[in-house]
């Protein structure tokens, strides 16, 4: 499985190679692991439905870490919804794409990285494996949202859907921990087998819904949903519909066997799934573009899966993983569809397009075949699974279940209303509209749109099919009467409460409809008292405004000032603890050599001396010369290693100070010194200050030093067998065994922190000039150059 | 016989040749002849010095650190020398930019660090060569050394780039500016 992913990502990175010849190649090329991802699931079919096949990488054992794979039922309909949708979306790609379109490499590439991350995302059993994928979605999303930055729009929608789908992640990520270390694993099926009780276990389960929550963008996260409609039609099919989306909703499913029966864990996701379902619907009924119609559409339907994957309920999970793939199934060729209207009308605007429908009958009709699936019309995988969902909240019952079923049925209404929206909005003849003139939509675009929309009428008609990936999953949940254990998808269940609903549902919602203008006032009435997409732009300008206040408070820009925080908060924090806890060692000698007196005073008067000068660049040479005699004291202990660094980052200072002098006055006063004036020199009690606070600090740091040294409680670590083991690295120079062997880690971080300074600095130093020439320095393609050398 | 005129006494040490020049050098008042003729022959030395450093670090006071920044000096010194040129090719017609030293040093470490893994032996394990070479002796080779090379890159070009920013940069900052006062 590891493999599979790997290799999606492999394939990703080679793309732009295949794309620079053909781009149509690139995304045929894309479209083939996908598809074979999907055979992969089917092969493994026998395996998925009974005991689930597992494969555990271990990553690092040592730190316990290892990256958990798994197949089970609902990881093989998630694999049809990435792979098998993926695969259709990518080859609708090549054709949505122009043939030199400039965006085609960036997307076929990022598709297919997607698909990788989000199939490692579906099959992850380890939550810590689940998270790294889960974030790795989150930035295809903000870069596929993004595209190439060049638009106001997508910059601001993928950095609303970044922002708020991190912020979930990182909460999840807290509560991964929370759960595993309270679980004592962080494998989910051991997980959800032994769930842990606990108020720790409780909070993370809670954070880990906050995540769930934000990325299957549920009330009040759900704004950057529709807002991501900025981003290419298949990108919002592939990602924003048809998978990304629903990974809040899957991991809701992997947990809910464990959890489902915890208050902390149901009331919340069905308070906010029902919440969302009826939000998302009502704002789908008054969009006038197509496309942001079907995005409050999904978020409607999220809200719905939300609801019936939290249910912890034999039959409601049934309908779970029935809605589950009927809706990647309905609404990809959706927005496939909306992709295709725009392509050859130009427009996706409600009341710029009329009579579409005789124009184009193929395009129509398959149109309304997923219409009519998102709808719940009979012979439609939609249908199975709504009858399931309110079989499965009627037969509860109390007042729990009739809550829920009543809400359902509300927002199953407004889903019929938005579907015949959708299809009355792209394809019916509008009195008083021009019909449009369409171009003809090429094959490559219907025959993936066709696909999906036809595989829901089939599944739809055999319901046998579905019921045979639904049962295993719903298998979990223990059957508390004969009705649930019997329970199976069928179209003719009799004349039953669901089937009512059902029909109450498609009449209503098709009452709606033709009562349009009316709702349509009545929204307008309402206006808008609470908005989230409000909420969240107040959030954010306000973390803005509070990070500028903060800034200011904090980056005075005073090098005095900041020193004397960072000499303060040395003295403060060891220096208690060096107070309360230090012990003047016994042992400590003077001197231990007689060449130790000249350095010392040599380092000793220059410090003094530096005090006093006026110059700088005598203050520069006496620096020199503090780090010089230092240097030499090290080679009298007997350090050679260190003094050699000593010695040649000593004269490299220099050297950067001298170059640095060239452009700084001669004198540390304005004046050469001579000044009179009082408002130039500083004034007397700050240079006390200054003085105080620097002695105290020296003082401090060499009593630490001495105290530190005799504080040794282990025995020392570089004595007996650690000089012993240092030949055993290769090493005769024990020194040079800690660098680039036992410390190894440790060095090729610091040389990643050197190299970030010095790119830092030079940016600095440089960006500095163009920001002097002209206002808006920072990001001028010069500037870029001369950072870059 | 020609009489030469005599060199003014201000003018004494400006060289006129070319072959002590590492880079170009257009204003003749700028040059010395004792920097260039140093910075001439110590470069060479001073980096196979860097170079022995590096390779000896194992055994010896050295290494990547020390190394690079010995030979970051010897550019240095050249740059003083030479003057004017861009950091990038300081004292050599062979160009490589600062940042991609910097990158590939970190790169050779990361590699090298990760390289054990595909062995099958945990990151940053070392291994040891033996080898004898007629007339040198006993060679021990440690893949440790690949990342002391790493370190070593990087801090040369650490080294070139603060030449750059600071050197050049300011430099030409200078000159601009006085340009600007003297411009309007």
């Amino acid at each position: 499985m590891l493999a599979l992913v790997v290799a999606h990502l492999v394939v990703a990175a080679l793309l732009p190679l295949v794309s620079r010849r053909s781009r149509r190649a690139a995304f045929g090329i894309a479209a083939v692991l996908p598809a074979a991802t999907l055979v992969w699931g089917v092969v493994h079919l026998g395996a998925a439905l009974g005991p689930g096949l597992e494969e555990t990488v271990t990553w690092s054992a040592a730190l316990d870490l290892e990256l958990g794979f798994r197949l089970d039922a609902l990881g093989l309909v998630m694999i049809v919804l990435v792979g098998g949708l993926g695969a259709l979306i990518l080859a609708y790609s090549a054709w949505y794409f122009g043939k030199d379109s400039r965006d085609a490499p960036r997307n076929s590439a990022l598709l297919l990285a997607f698909a990788g991350a989000m199939l490692g995302l579906v099959l992850a059993d380890d939550l810590l494996t689940l998270y790294v994928f889960w974030e790795l979605t989150s930035i295809a999303s903000f870069l596929l949202v993004g595209q190439g930055g060049l638009h106001r729009a997508n910059r601001r929608a993928a950095v609303q859907a970044l922002l708020v789908t991190v912020f979930g992640g990182l909460a999840m990520l807290l509560g991964i921990v929370f759960v595993g270390e309270s679980a004592g694993s962080y494998r989910i099926s051991e997980i959800v087998a032994a769930p842990p009780v606990c108020g720790l276990a409780a909070t993370g389960v809670a954070l880990i819904l906050v995540g769930a929550l934000t990325k299957s963008a549920q009330a009040p996260f759900h704004p950057w949903l529709p807002a991501a409609m900025a981003a290419p039609t298949p990108v919002s099919a592939y990602l924003h519909a048809a998978s990304m989306v629903k990974a809040g909703v899957v991991l809701v499913g992997r947990l809910s066997p464990g959890f489902a029966d915890r208050a902390e864990w149901w009331v919340p996701i069905a308070l906010l799934g029902l919440v969302t379902m009826l939000i998302g619907g009502w704002r789908a009924l008054h969009e006038t573009d197509l496309k942001r119609l079907l995005a409050f559409g999904t978020v409607s339907q999220l809200g719905f899966l939300m609801v019936l994957f939290g249910s912890g309920d034999r039959i409601g999970e049934i309908a779970a993983l029935t809605m589950l793939l009927a809706h990647g199934l309905f609404k990809a060729p959706l927005f496939m569809v909306v992709g295709i209207v725009d392509k050859v009308t130009g427009t996706r605007e409600v009341g710029a397009l009329s009579g579409l429908g005789r124009r184009l009958p193929g395009l129509a009709v398959a149109a309304v075949l997923a219409a009519a699936s998102m709808a719940g019309v009979p012979f439609l995988l939609g249908f199975l699974g709504k009858e399931a969902a309110f079989e499965a909240f009627v037969h509860q019952g109390g007042a729990r279940g009739w809550v829920l079923a009543l809400g359902l049925l509300t927002g199953s209404i407004l889903t019929v209303a938005y579907s015949a929206r959708f299809l009355w909005g792209a394809f019916a003849d509008k009195p008083g509209l021009e019909p449009v003139d369409p171009k003809r939509p090429a094959p490559g675009l219907l025959v993936p749109t066709w696909t999906a929309a036809v595989a829901g009428l089939v599944l739809g008609c055999i319901p046998p099919l579905v019921n045979a990936l639904a049962q295993p999953y719903a298998a979990a949940y223990p059957a508390t009467d004969a009705t649930e254990a019997d329970y199976h998808l069928a179209l003719w269940h009799g004349l039953s409460l669901p089937l009512l609903f059902s029909a109450v549902a498609l009449a209503v919602g098709l009452a709606l409809h033709v009562g349009r203008d009316r709702i349509t006032g009545l929204h307008r009435a309402l206006g808008h008292p609470l908005s989230a997409q409000r909420g969240y732009e107040v959030v954010v300008a306000g973390l803005e405004r509070a990070a500028t206040q903060v800034t200011g408070r904090v980056q005075v820009g005073s090098l005095p000032v900041y020193l004397g925080v960072l000499l303060c908060t040395v003295l403060v924090l060891p220096g208690i603890a060096l107070i309360t806890g230090g012990v003047w060692p016994r042992d400590q000698s003077l001197v231990s050599s007689l060449l130790q007196l000249p350095l010392g005073l040599i380092v000793v008067v220059a410090a003094l001396a530096l005090t006093r000068v006026r110059r700088r660049f005598t203050a520069v040479l006496l620096v020199g010369a503090i780090g010089y005699g230092i240097g030499g004291l090290f080679v009298v202990d007997g350090a050679p290693d260190l003094a050699l660094a000593q010695f040649l980052v000593e004269t490299l200072t220099l050297v950067a100070f001298v170059f640095v002098l060239r452009r700084l006055p001669a004198h540390f006063d304005p004046d050469g010194g001579t000044a009179t004036a009082p408002g130039n020199r500083p004034r007397r009690g700050v240079e006390m200050r200054k003085a105080v606070l620097a002695t105290v600090a020296g003082v401090f740091v060499a009593v630490a030093g001495v105290v530190l040294s005799g504080a040794r409680q282990q025995p020392p670590a570089a004595s007996g067998e650690f000089v012993a083991r240092a030949p055993e690295a290769g090493a005769d120079n024990v020194i040079a065994a800690i660098l680039v062997d036992f410390r190894a880690l440790d060095t090729v971080g610091e040389i990643t922190v050197l190299l970030i300074a010095a790119a830092g600095t030079a940016s600095l130093v440089l960006a500095t000039r163009f920001d002097r020439r002209r206002k808006a320095g920072g990001g001028t393609p010069e500037h870029e150059k001369e950072v870059l050398g | 016989m020609t009489t030469r005129e005599p060199v003014p006494f201000t003018q004494w040490d400006e060289p006129e040749g070319e072959w002590t020049l590492p880079g170009a050098c257009p204003v003749r008042s700028n040059r010395t002849l004792m920097l260039e003729a140093a910075a001439r022959f110590l470069f060479p030395t001073v980096l196979v010095f860097s170079v022995y450093l590096l390779i000896v670090g194992h055994y010896a006071p050295g290494g990547g650190f020390p190394g690079g920044l010995v030979a970051g000096l010897a550019f240095v010194l050249r740059y003083i020398a030479g003057g004017e040129s861009e950091g990038a090719e300081i004292g050599s017609r062979f160009v490589v930019r600062p940042p991609v030293l910097m990158g590939l040093g970190l790169l050779v470490a990361v590699v090298s660090a990760l390289a054990p893994v595909a062995f099958g032996a945990p990151v940053l394990a070392s291994a040891k060569v033996t080898f004898e070479i007629p007339l040198v002796g006993t060679v021990d080779l440690v893949s440790s050394l690949l990342i002391d090379i790493g370190v070593y890159l990087l801090i040369i070009g650490v080294v070139l780039d603060l030449l750059r920013s600071l050197g050049s940069g300011i430099e030409r900052d200078a000159r601009e500016a006085a340009g600007e006062e003297a411009g309007p």
